[in-house]
């Protein structure tokens, strides 16, 4: 049996590494390739600990559909903002966004 | 050491030597192959957790979709960048400080939580059934489902808006 602890290490790593990677990317679709790999770690959690606390209930895999539905919608309008950045202002570095910026 | 332990090692070994290779690649190409990787290998573990399904959802919708949709936009957009000078902004060892302490942060939570390791109950064969029903059943999770739907929609038509190129029209 594969102990629930090695999952909750495997995501609490990957969810360092997307972290690691989206403060410290330049590019804005490197980014947001973090935010996936953080989407997913936590995915790994809702499904370990469905499958060990609460295997006959469906509520674990209903939540991780869900992540995965707005995990969809937000790469699409992540990656449609990106685009339209570039359109306007010929860049995908985030730092150079900044006419927000306070 | 179980064979389940040992395929649960090796993927987890490839899953976070790819997940490195996401964050830390210059060529962006390269990284969304590497991510591509690693959401394989989180198929692999859906497995792993007797959750078949997740894992045909894995693969179907963020390699089918997500995974080629980045690659789509940064090849949109890969003049710019030109996989030349630095890939990271200068706080990156400052990121780096974070990540580990954050690391560390949960590591600690987990182990002071004290999980119980016993061996869980066998998930049901008409799991998938069951999943089925509540999702449709009004008393269960009929209203997630559709408000995630609509939370779909919006943001498909909201990014259709966004990208659209008004200087064409």
């Amino acid at each position: 049996m594969i102990p629930l602890s090695w999952y909750l290490a495997l995501a609490a790593a990957l969810f360092c590494v997307g972290v690691y990677g989206v403060l410290a990317r330049k590019n804005a679709v490197a980014i947001l390739m973090g935010v996936e790999l953080m989407i997913n770690a936590v995915n790994i959690n809702l499904v370990a600990f469905w499958h060990y606390r609460t295997p006959l209930a469906v509520s674990g895999m209903t939540f991780a559909l869900i992540v995965f539905a707005v995990a969809a919608a937000e790469a699409a309008v992540g990656l449609a903002l990106i685009i339209s950045i570039y359109r306007r202002r010929q860049t995908v570095v985030a730092e150079d966004v900044n006419m927000m910026k306070f | 050491m179980t064979l389940l332990q040992i395929i649960f090692l090796l993927t987890a070994a490839v899953i976070l030597a790819a997940a490195v290779q996401v964050v830390t690649t210059r060529n962006l190409v390269h990284a969304a192959l590497w991510l591509i990787v690693t959401l394989f290998g989180m198929a692999v573990l859906f497995v792993l957790l007797e959750a078949g399904f997740l894992a045909v959802v894995q693969v179907v919708v963020y390699i089918g979709a997500i995974a080629i949709l980045i690659i789509f936009a940064i090849m949109l957009t890969r003049r710019v960048m030109q996989d030349t000078g630095s890939q990271t902004n200068r706080y990156w060892p400052v990121a780096l400080v974070i990540a580990v302490l954050l690391l560390v942060g949960i590591g600690v939570t987990v182990v002071r939580a004290g999980l119980r390791e016993d061996p869980p109950a066998a998930v049901p064969l008409d799991n998938l059934r069951t999943l089925g029903l509540y999702l449709t059943s009004t008393e269960f999770y009929v209203v997630p489902l559709v408000v995630v739907g609509a939370l779909l929609a919006v943001g498909m038509i909201g990014s259709i808006a966004i990208a659209r190129d008004e200087r064409q029209e």
